[in-house]
Formats: structure tokens, C-alpha cells, sequence
């Protein structure tokens, strides 16, 4: 299979806080790719190197082939970007703004309208409003059509659903399902774990270093403890007590459960084993880095 | 019944288009109350309207035992307010925040040092007393922006979707201090996105264009929509709104 983005040895500081810590691995041609991590793991600076728009302060990475570093006005054509806060003019309207995007790249709507079409059809009612009037989930809309509109070979979505509700959030991931089939390369981050099992394959970024990466089914197949979900009427007071169990391991809440693990040996009496979700691994993978 | 916060009817209409419209509920005190909605459906208008600082068009309601049109001073005395951006000051350490916010809330010096030792053992936050906030990793903001909220220690807390962006730990842990607040008495009312944190609550509430469309116990509410997960219950809710 064809390496759409390489990165190798990757590290980046912020004064004196590092925010990538000689980060490696390698991104396939047409594969959707997920960066999953909070807050101040890294991510939009590795967006941000690899879009060309931040230096590294080692290490190297190339997009489709083409070094960051040198030949940086190559990559600015072939790739689209869309970054985490909203960047398009507020005060443009939907159309004006997708007019200039394509003037930029030298191409119009028409060209590559079939790649648009399903999304922009959405927003198309609103065509004449001005892009700050638009609500988030338009707004997030909006911003894709831009980051398409000259038909990217690798496209970097920067938490793209961050503050978007549950059911939007569903609709932009059956979006990117249908440009995954274009055979575009797309590196997606978010905070979200439950995104993760969307992608092909997924990297868990904590402080600026990789805990994990694989396919979904891979990461969750490497947890390795027995996993229990409990739950009681208050499950707030059980877990305090399970906290102080001398024979639990960790005990998180989870949705209606808590989610425990023992400590070896310890017999488990009618509690349900469960399979671990992407968020049990990063917590696992956080407890022991 | 002893009620943090009722309303009846209350609307709010900005033009013709009604952002909220005709919602009543109740929410008893010591609650956990989600407020669910999707992007749009209402929540900020409403939860602006609770916290006295948007007047409603129609309807009624109160908040802490004041009513929102006559004594919105009282009842902004009375809660603490979360938002999803992060609100403390930056450039601030620690103690000088709750400091600052301790003292717009009226609270003395005395009662001020004394809730500072406090808050500071209860985030184990005591050797970065003196650190600036902005130093902090992103987790221990949302921890230390929480404590300010129920610094002067209000009646009911308004969260709005706190955890965005928290790693999963760090998530938990925040939710650790909302039970916390709860048992001793703070009335929570929290928006999320996360919908394993709506599991968390005492009961929720979904609004949909405008309305609020479903409220019970989260066990309830799937009962009632034959739903495995909250996600599906919202999923059913909300996508019939957006197709019709």
C-alpha cells in the first residue's frame, strides 16, 4: 500500500513545553486515519506541521511524497485543510466564501462539484447568508465543502465535531465515509472516543506522545485485564468503596456501569465480563504511561 | 416540594422565530439535571433565561425561590456558572482566582482563606496554591474552573458542556466532583454532548426545536424509547426532529 503521509522523529516545544515528543508512523494512500487524544495531547501542532504551517523543531514528514520543509508550496495545493477553530469570513456569504476558496486554487465549484454535491446541497438553502450567521453544525458544513472545493489528495479535519451534538456528529462521519471512497487520504482528530471505531486505523495521543496505534479492533484486543461492568443504585458510593478495595485495580464510571478490573486471583461473583471500548484502552494506556 | 428551579411555559421568541418555546419543568434540589438538546434546539436561550440574564418573552419561572423577571439580582447571587470556554484569569494563580471570585460574590477575607484551604485539599491542588492558572494542564483548569463556580457556595450551579475536550480520565474525575457537589447539597444543572454523561444524572431532559420532548430518569427514558444507551434515545428524538 501506498505512504500518503510519513512522519518520522517528529518533536516540537513550546518554550520549554513540549507539546510532540519525536512522534513517528506512517499514513496510508485512502485511508481514514484518527488522531484521538484531549486537549493539549498534541494534536492541531501536528496538524499544523504537517499543513506546513509550523516548523518542527526535529524530525521529518512528508505529505503524498513531498517534504514539509522544502517543498512546502506543493503541499499547499494538494491538500485540504480545516482547521478546529472556525477560520472562513464571518462576514462573506456561503457562496462568496466557496467562490474564493476555488479562485485560490484556481478552480471553480463546478469542476469538482460531484465531490461537494452531498454536503453542499445541505447548506445550498442558505447560499446567500453570511458565513458568521450560520449555526455550528452549517458552519462545520461550510467549512468542508472549503476544504474540498479543489479536489485535496490528503485532507486534515482538526476536531471537526468537537461541540457538535451527538446526531450531527453521526451525519459527518457518514460524510467522510463517502470521501473515504474517492480514495482521499484523510487524518481526522478528536476528542471523542466513541469516533474512533469509524476509522481504518487509530493513533491515541496523550502529551505529546503516541500510547497506541492500530486498527480500533486491534487496540481494544490488546487490553489486557478482565473487564467488569457493575452497577448499583448510587453508583457514586460504590465506586468510592470499590476505590477502597484493596483487591480492585481500577474502577471508573461508565455511562450506567462502573468499569472494573481486580487484581490477580480475585474470584468474580455474578459480575458481567464485557469487551473493553477505545476508551477503557486509553485509560489503561494513560494509567501506565 | 422543595424546588431549585421550576418553569412554566417559559418562551422566548427573538423575532418570529421562537427559540423556547412554552417549556415547564421542575428540578428538585440536590439534583443532577441534564440538559440535553442538539446544536440550536434552545438550551443556551433557556439556560440564559435560569441564570437572569435574558428576559423571556412569556411564561413563568424561578430559580433558587426568585423569580427570573423581578429579581434576576438575587438569583445571579444565588448560582455559579460553568461555561464551555474556559473562564478563569489566566494570569492569576490558583488562590488569587477564587480570590477574586470569592470577593465579587461578597464573601470576607475570612471566609474567603478558609474555603481556599478547603477547595485546595478537596482538588489536591495544595502545592500550586501559587501557580498560574495558565500553567496548568487543560484537566486541571476544568477542575479549578468548577471549584470557582461553587466557591461562594450557590445554591444550584449551571454547567455548560464542562468536559469538552477532557481526556477520559480527567472526564471522570470532573464527574467525581459534580457528585461531590450534589451530596452536599448543590443543585447541578449540566449540558453535555457526551452521552454517557447523561447516564450520570438524576434525570434529563431532551429539547427538541424548542420543546423539551422527553424528561425522566435516564433508566426511564429507555424504558420508554425501548433504547439500550442514552445515545440511542437521543438519536431517536433528535433525528426525527431534523427529517420532519
Amino acid at each position: 500500500m501506498a505512504t500518503s503521509i510519513s512522519i518520522n522523529n517528529i518533536s516540537k516545544k513550546y518554550d520549554d513545553t513540549p507539546a510532540l515528543n519525536s512522534i513517528s508512523f506512517d499514513i496510508n494512500q485512502g485511508e481514514l486515519f484518527g488522531l484521538i487524544g484531549p486537549d493539549g495531547a498534541g494534536k492541531t501542532s501536528l496538524f499544523r506541521i504537517l499543513t506546513t504551517l509550523l516548523l518542527a523543531d526535529g524530525g521529518q514528514a512528508s505529505v503524498a511524497g513531498l517534504d514539509v520543509v522544502k517543498q512546502y508550496r506543493e503541499i499547499r495545493n494538494i491538500v485540504g485543510y480545516m482547521p478546529g477553530k472556525f477560520s472562513l469570513y464571518q462576514d462573506l456569504s456561503v457562496q462568496e466564501n466557496l467562490d474564493f476558496f476555488a479562485n485560490v486554487f484556481h478552480t471553480s465549484m463546478e469542476e469538482n462539484y460531484d465531490l461537494i454535491r452531498d454536503i453542499y446541497v445541505q447548506i445550498e438553502p442558505f447560499k446567500n447568508r453570511r458565513a458568521g450567521k450560520l449555526s455550528g453544525g452549517m458552519k462545520q458544513k461550510l467549512a468542508l465543502c472549503c476544504a474540498l472545493i479543489h479536489r485535496p489528495q490528503v485532507l486534515f479535519l482538526d476536531e471537526p465535531t468537537t461541540g457538535v451534538d451527538p446526531v450531527s456528529r453521526k451525519e459527518f462521519w457518514e460524510m467522510l465515509k463517502r470521501l473515504k471512497k474517492e480514495n482521499i487520504t484523510i487524518l481526522v482528530s478528536t476528542p471523542y472516543m466513541d469516533e474512533a471505531t469509524l476509522c481504518d486505523r487509530i493513533a491515541l495521543i496523550q502529551s505529546g506522545k503516541i500510547l497506541s496505534i492500530a486498527t480500533p479492533d486491534e487496540i481494544t484486543g490488546k487490553y489486557p485485564q478482565k473487564l467488569f461492568a457493575v452497577r448499583s443504585e448510587n453508583n457514586y458510593q460504590l465506586l468510592k468503596q470499590l476505590r477502597n478495595d484493596p483487591q480492585v485495580s481500577s474502577a471508573y464510571i461508565f455511562g450506567e456501569y462502573l468499569h472494573v478490573t481486580f487484581k490477580n486471583d480475585v474470584p468474580v461473583i455474578e459480575a458481567e465480563e464485557i469487551s473493553p471500548t477505545v476508551e477503557d484502552c486509553f485509560i489503561q494506556l494513560m494509567e501506565m504511561s | 416540594m422543595n424546588s431549585a428551579i421550576t418553569t412554566e411555559n417559559l418562551t422566548k421568541q427573538f423575532g418570529d422565530f421562537t427559540a423556547v418555546d412554552r417549556i415547564s419543568f421542575e428540578v428538585a434540589k440536590g439534583e443532577i439535571f441534564g440538559f440535553l438538546g442538539a446544536n440550536g434546539a434552545g438550551k443556551t436561550t433557556a439556560m440564559r433565561m435560569l441564570c437572569g440574564l435574558l428576559s423571556p418573552t412569556s411564561g413563568k419561572g424561578t430559580v433558587a425561590g426568585f423569580d427570573i423577571y423581578k429579581q434576576s439580582d438575587n438569583i445571579k447571587r444565588n448560582i455559579g456558572y460553568m461555561s464551555q470556554k474556559f473562564s478563569l484569569y489566566e494570569d492569576l494563580s490558583v488562590a488569587e482566582n477564587m480570590r477574586l471570585f470569592g470577593g465579587i460574590y461578597g464573601m470576607n477575607s475570612k471566609a474567603i482563606a478558609s474555603k481556599t484551604d478547603e477547595s485546595l485539599r478537596e482538588l489536591e491542588l495544595t502545592n500550586d496554591r501559587n501557580t498560574r492558572v495558565k500553567s496548568l494542564p487543560s484537566g486541571i483548569k476544568q477542575k479549578v474552573s468548577f471549584a470557582v463556580s461553587i466557591f461562594h457556595t450557590p445554591e444550584i450551579v449551571f454547567l455548560d458542556e464542562p468536559t469538552g475536550g477532557v481526556d477520559p480520565i480527567a472526564r471522570r474525575k470532573f464527574w467525581e466532583m459534580i457528585y461531590h457537589a450534589a451530596e452536599k447539597g448543590i443543585t447541578v444543572f449540566v449540558t453535555t454532548h457526551y452521552m454517557d454523561e447523561a447516564e450520570y444524572c438524576n434525570r434529563v431532559s431532551i429539547m427538541v426545536d424548542g420543546k423539551i420532548d422527553a424528561l425522566d430518569s435516564p433508566e426511564k427514558l429507555k424504558n420508554t424509547f425501548m433504547a439500550s444507551s442514552m445515545d440511542e434515545v437521543f438519536q431517536s428524538l433528535a433525528r426525527k426532529a431534523k427529517n420532519s
